[in-house]
C-alpha cells in the first residue's frame, strides 16, 4: 500500500525550446504544471485564452466531423470493440500527423460543408414537392397561371372556398353583380377544402367579375409562373432530381472521405492536447528569453526526467522536495494484486495528507468478501474466463477497464473457492440434472459445509469476518496515529477500544444466548472470564475519562466521554451489517436451484432437455447478472461504510499530469 | 370449505406474500429509477451502464420475496411433493415469519427507487461521483436485508 512519493520540479529554460519541452513533458505525462506565483516586472503570464480556445473549437470540429461521418459510413464495430482502447503512436507518427494536420483541418471543414450541402439540398428537395402537390389542382388548366387574357377579353385564375358547382358560381355571380351577362366560369378541380376555377369575361366588365366572385371568397393562386402547371410542374420535378443527385453526390463524397478518418481522428486529439499546451502556457511565468515552469512530479521519475532535459536543451531542472505546508497530488501505486481495486478507492476518495493508502488491505477484503456473496464455483469460473479472455483479446484497453475487469477477475477466483467450499456449482445443477436425466442422485458435496443446510453457521462466520475485517480497520487507525508519534491517541482510540471489545466479546461467547444462538457452547476458564471482564470495565473506563481530554471542565469531560463510549452500539450495528454475507450468499444459491427446479419440470426425453438447457442458460444469465450487481454494490458499501468508517476519509487531491491521457484515439507508444 | 387444510393455505398465503409485496415495491422502485435513468440518458448516453446499476439497486426487494417464497414452499412441501396437511398454529407460523420481508420488502423497495431517483440526479451532474452515489440506495437496501435475514431464519428453524 503505497502513495507514490511527489517531489516538485522547477524548469527554466530558453523560450525558443518551449514547444519543444512542452511536447516531450506531454508525451512523458510525468509532470503535474502548477499555476506560476510571483508575477513581477521581468517573469509575466502571458494570455493564451484565444489559442486555447481556437484549438478546442477545432478538436471539436473535427469530433462534428467525425460524427458526421459515423452517420453516412458507419464503421463496423464488433460488441467489445469499447475495450479496444486508443491506438499507439510512434513519436515519428506523431510528427508525420503533426505535419498533415493543416491538411486534415482543410479535410474536417469540407466534411461539415458537405453535411450542410445535403441538409441544404434535402431542404430543397421537400420545399420543392411541396409546390409540385400544390399544383396538382391547376393541371387541367393549359395557360400560364398568371394568364391575364386577351386585348378583348380578361381571365382569372383563382380558388373559392368549399365545394362549388358551376351552376352555383353562376348564380352567385348572377346574384352579385345582375347587369353582367357575357363570361364563362370554368372549374379545373375541388377539392375538400376549395374549387379551383377559371373565369373569363369582356375586358370592361373585369372590375364587376373580379368583385362578385371576391365578395365569394374568389382569392388568386399563391404560385407565380408565366408557365402552364403542367409545364412547370415538368421543371419542377426536373429541378428536385436535381436537388437529389446533389445530396447524391455529397453522400458519396462523404463516403469518400471516410477514408481519411484516422487522419481526421488524429487531428481531434491533437487540437485537444493543443488546447492543453496552450493552458499549461498560460500558468507558466515567461520574460522576454526565458521561461519558467514548476510542478509536481513522482519521485522515481523526476532524476530521469531531469536528465533527459538537460541533456537535450538549454535548461535547468531543479528537484525539491515538497514543502511542508502544502499538499502535494495523490497517485496510488500498488501491487498486481492490489491495483486492480484502486479504482475502488479513488471513487470513495484518494488519502489526504498523512493517510496511508488502504488499497492494499482493502483488496484482500474485497476479493474475499466478494466471493462469499457471490459464492457459486460455476459463476465463479465464468467470471474468470470471461474477464481473462477480455484482458488478452483487448491488450490495449484503457487503464480503468482494465484494473475493472483484473479486480473481477480477482473476485471470480475468490467466488469460485467460495463455491467449491460451499459444494455451489450453479446452484444445484449436478443434482438435478443427474436426476432427471440419469435418473441417480449426483452430488458434489461441498468442501466446508452448505449454507441452506445451516445458515445459523454461516450467520455466525459472517459475524467473525465482519469482525476482523472492522478489527482491521481499527488496527490501521492505530499504524496511522503511531506513524504520525501520537502515541496518546492511539491509546486513547486504539488500544481502549480494542480492550472494550475484545472483553466484550470474550464475555458474550460463553454466555447462554449466544449458546442457543450459534448452537455451539464454549466453555472458558475462570481467569479468562475474569479477564475478559476486567478487560471491557478498563476500557470502558478509560474511554469515558479519556477520550475527551483536551476539555478542561471535567463535567464536560465525562459526558462527552460517555457518549464516545455509546459509540459501541455503531460497532454493533456495524458487525450485524456483515450478515448480508449469509442472506446475499443464500440468494445466488436459492435463486439457482429455483431456475433448475422451473427447468427440470418439463421432465426426461430429448425436448425437455432442450427446454431445460434454454430456461437454464436464460435463467442462470439473469441471476449471475443480478447477483454480480448485488455482490458489487455490497462488498463497496462494506469497505465504504464499514471498514473506512473505522479510519479513511479520503480528500486527497489527484495528481493530474500534464499528459495526452485525455486522448480519445491515439496515445503514445512507451519508448523510453 | 375443508378446515384440516387451514395450515397449509396458511404457509401459502405467507409465501405468495413474500413474493407479491416485495415485488410490488422493486417493480415501483425499479419502475421510478427506470424513468429518472431515461431521462439521465437523453442528456449523456455514456452514463447507460451506471444509471442501470443504480435503477437495479431497488429490484433485489423482489428477489429476497422469491427466496423467502421459495424456502418457504419447499420447506412446508407444498413444492417438490410431500405436502399432505399442517396444523393451523404451524401454517400461521410461517405466515407470520413471511411478514417481514414481505413489509420492508415492499416499503423499503419504494424508498430505495427514490433515493435511486436522487442518486442518478448526482451522476448525471457529476459522473466522477458514482461510488459514492451509489451507497445512498445501498444504505436503505440494509433494512431489507436484515428483514431477509430473520424471515429466513424464522421459516428454516419452524
Amino acid at each position: 500500500m503505497a502513495v507514490l512519493q511527489m517531489q516538485k520540479i522547477h524548469i527554466c529554460a530558453l523560450k525558443s525550446d518551449r514547444k519543444k519541452i512542452l511536447e516531450e513533458l506531454q508525451r512523458r505525462g510525468t509532470v503535474q504544471i502548477e499555476d506560476g506565483k510571483g508575477e513581477d516586472e521581468i517573469f509575466r503570464k502571458i494570455d493564451t485564452g484565444a489559442e486555447r480556445a481556437e484549438s478546442e473549437k477545432k478538436s471539436q470540429a473535427a469530433q462534428d466531423a467525425l460524427q458526421v461521418l459515423g452517420r453516412y459510413a458507419p464503421e463496423k464495430k464488433g460488441l467489445l470493440s469499447s475495450l479496444e482502447g486508443k491506438r499507439e503512436l510512434t513519436a515519428s507518427q506523431y510528427r508525420e500527423g503533426e505535419e498533415s494536420c493543416a491538411r486534415t483541418d482543410e479535410t474536417v471543414r469540407r466534411v461539415l460543408s458537405l453535411d450542410r450541402t445535403i441538409a441544404e439540398e434535402h431542404a430543397a428537395r421537400i420545399r420543392t414537392e411541396t409546390t409540385i402537390e400544390s399544383l396538382k389542382p391547376w393541371l387541367g388548366l393549359d395557360v400560364p397561371m398568371n394568364y391575364a387574357g386577351t386585348s378583348r377579353t380578361a381571365a382569372f385564375v383563382g380558388t373559392m372556398p368549399g365545394q362549388w358547382k358551376e351552376e352555383d358560381i353562376l348564380a352567385a355571380v348572377a346574384e352579385a353583380a345582375p347587369q353582367l351577362e357575357a363570361f364563362s366560369i370554368e372549374i379545373l378541380g375541388r377539392d375538400k377544402d376549395q374549387t379551383s376555377l377559371f373565369a373569363v369575361c369582356a375586358k370592361e366588365e373585369a372590375g364587376q367579375l373580379e368583385d362578385a366572385l371576391r365578395m365569394n371568397g374568389f382569392v388568386r393562386p399563391q404560385i407565380h409562373t408565366d408557365q402552364t402547371p403542367a409545364a412547370y410542374t415538368a421543371d419542377l420535378e426536373k429541378e428536385a432530381e436535381e436537388h437529389e443527385k446533389a445530396a447524391e453526390a455529397a453522400v458519396k463524397e462523404l463516403q469518400a472521405l471516410a477514408g481519411d478518418r484516422r487522419d481526421i481522428e488524429f487531428a481531434a486529439d491533437y487540437h485537444s492536447m493543443q488546447a492543453e499546451k496552450y493552458q499549461v502556457l498560460g500558468e507558466m511565468l515567461q520574460s522576454e528569453h526565458v521561461f519558467f515552469a514548476e510542478g509536481y512530479i513522482p519521485k522515481q521519475a523526476g532524476a530521469s526526467l531531469k536528465a533527459d532535459l538537460e541533456k537535450k536543451f538549454v535548461c535547468e531542472a531543479e528537484l525539491s522536495e515538497v514543502p511542508e505546508d502544502e499538499e502535494a497530488p495523490v497517485l496510488l501505486h500498488n501491487n498486481a494484486f492490489s491495483a486492480p481495486t484502486e479504482g475502488v478507492v479513488e471513487s470513495f476518495g484518494l488519502p489526504a495528507k498523512g493517510e496511508v493508502d488502504p488499497t492494499g488491505i482493502m483488496a484482500f477484503f474485497y476479493y474475499f468478501l466478494f466471493g462469499l456473496m457471490l459464492g457459486d464455483a460455476a459463476y465463479g469460473l465464468i467470471m474468470v474466463i470471461g474477464c481473462a479472455f477480455a484482458l488478452k483479446k483487448y491488450p490495449h484497453m484503457g487503464s480503468g477497464v482494465k484494473k475493472m475487469l483484473q479486480m473481477f477477475l480477482y473476485c471470480g477466483i475468490s467466488t469460485t473457492f467460495w463455491g467449491v467450499m460451499f459444494g455451489s456449482y450453479f446452484g444445484d445443477a449436478v443434482t438435478v440434472i443427474s436426476e432427471t436425466f440419469f435418473h441417480r442422485t449426483v452430488t458434489i458435496p461441498a468442501l466446508w459445509f452448505e449454507p441452506l443446510d445451516d445458515p445459523m453457521k454461516l450467520l455466525m462466520f459472517s459475524f467473525l469476518f465482519g469482525i476482523i475485517h472492522l478489527f482491521t480497520g481499527l488496527g490501521v487507525k492505530g499504524y496511522m496515529l503511531l506513524k504520525a508519534r501520537q502515541v496518546m491517541d492511539f491509546f486513547c482510540s486504539v488500544v481502549l477500544w480494542y480492550m472494550l471489545l475484545i472483553g466484550l466479546i470474550l464475555m458474550l461467547l460463553p454466555s447462554e444466548m449466544f449458546a442457543s444462538m450459534a448452537g455451539a457452547t464454549f466453555v472458558f476458564p475462570g481467569w479468562l472470564s475474569e479477564l475478559a471482564k476486567w478487560m471491557a470495565i478498563i476500557g470502558a473506563v478509560g474511554i469515558v475519562l479519556m477520550s475527551a481530554r483536551d476539555k478542561k471542565n471535567i463535567a464536560v469531560r465525562l459526558a462527552l466521554g460517555a457518549y464516545d463510549l455509546y459509540g459501541a452500539s455503531s460497532w454493533l450495528s456495524d458487525v450485524l451489517s456483515y450478515s448480508r454475507l449469509l442472506a446475499l450468499g443464500l440468494a445466488t444459491g436459492v435463486i439457482a436451484s429455483v431456475i433448475n427446479t422451473m427447468a427440470s419440470m418439463l421432465g426426461d426425453g430429448i425436448i425437455s432437455a432442450i427446454g431445460f438447457t434454454l430456461i437454464f442458460l436464460v435463467g442462470h444469465t439473469l441471476n449471475i447478472a443480478i447477483n454480480l450487481l448485488g455482490a458489487y454494490v455490497h462488498t463497496n458499501r462494506l469497505q465504504f461504510v464499514e471498514f473506512f468508517g473505522k479510519f479513511y476519509e479520503g480528500g486527497g487531491k489527484g495528481f493530474r499530469p500534464f499528459s495526452a491521457e485525455k486522448n480519445k484515439y491515439f496515445k503514445f507508444k512507451e519508448e523510453n | 370449505m375443508d378446515m384440516s387444510n387451514l395450515g397449509l393455505l396458511l404457509a401459502l398465503l405467507g409465501a405468495v406474500s413474500a413474493a407479491l409485496f416485495a415485488g410490488i415495491g422493486s417493480a415501483y422502485g425499479v419502475g421510478l429509477a427506470g424513468r429518472a435513468g431515461a431521462g439521465a440518458i437523453t442528456e449523456n448516453p455514456d452514463l447507460f451502464s451506471k444509471v442501470l446499476i443504480l435503477q437495479l439497486l431497488p429490484g433485489t426487494q423482489g428477489i429476497y420475496g422469491l427466496l423467502v417464497a421459495f424456502v418457504t414452499l419447499v420447506q412446508t412441501g407444498l413444492l417438490g411433493g410431500g405436502a399432505e396437511t399442517m396444523d393451523t398454529a404451524t401454517g400461521l407460523m410461517y405466515f407470520v415469519a413471511c411478514l417481514p420481508i414481505a413489509i420492508v420488502g415492499l416499503i423499503s423497495a419504494i424508498y430505495q427507487g427514490q433515493t435511486s431517483v436522487a442518486a442518478i440526479n448526482v451522476v448525471t451532474k457529476k459522473p466522477d461521483q458514482f461510488g459514492k452515489a451509489m451507497l445512498f440506495p445501498a444504505m436503505v437496501e440494509t433494512y431489507a436485508i436484515l428483514a431477509l435475514l430473520i424471515s429466513i431464519l424464522a421459516v428454516f428453524s419452524l
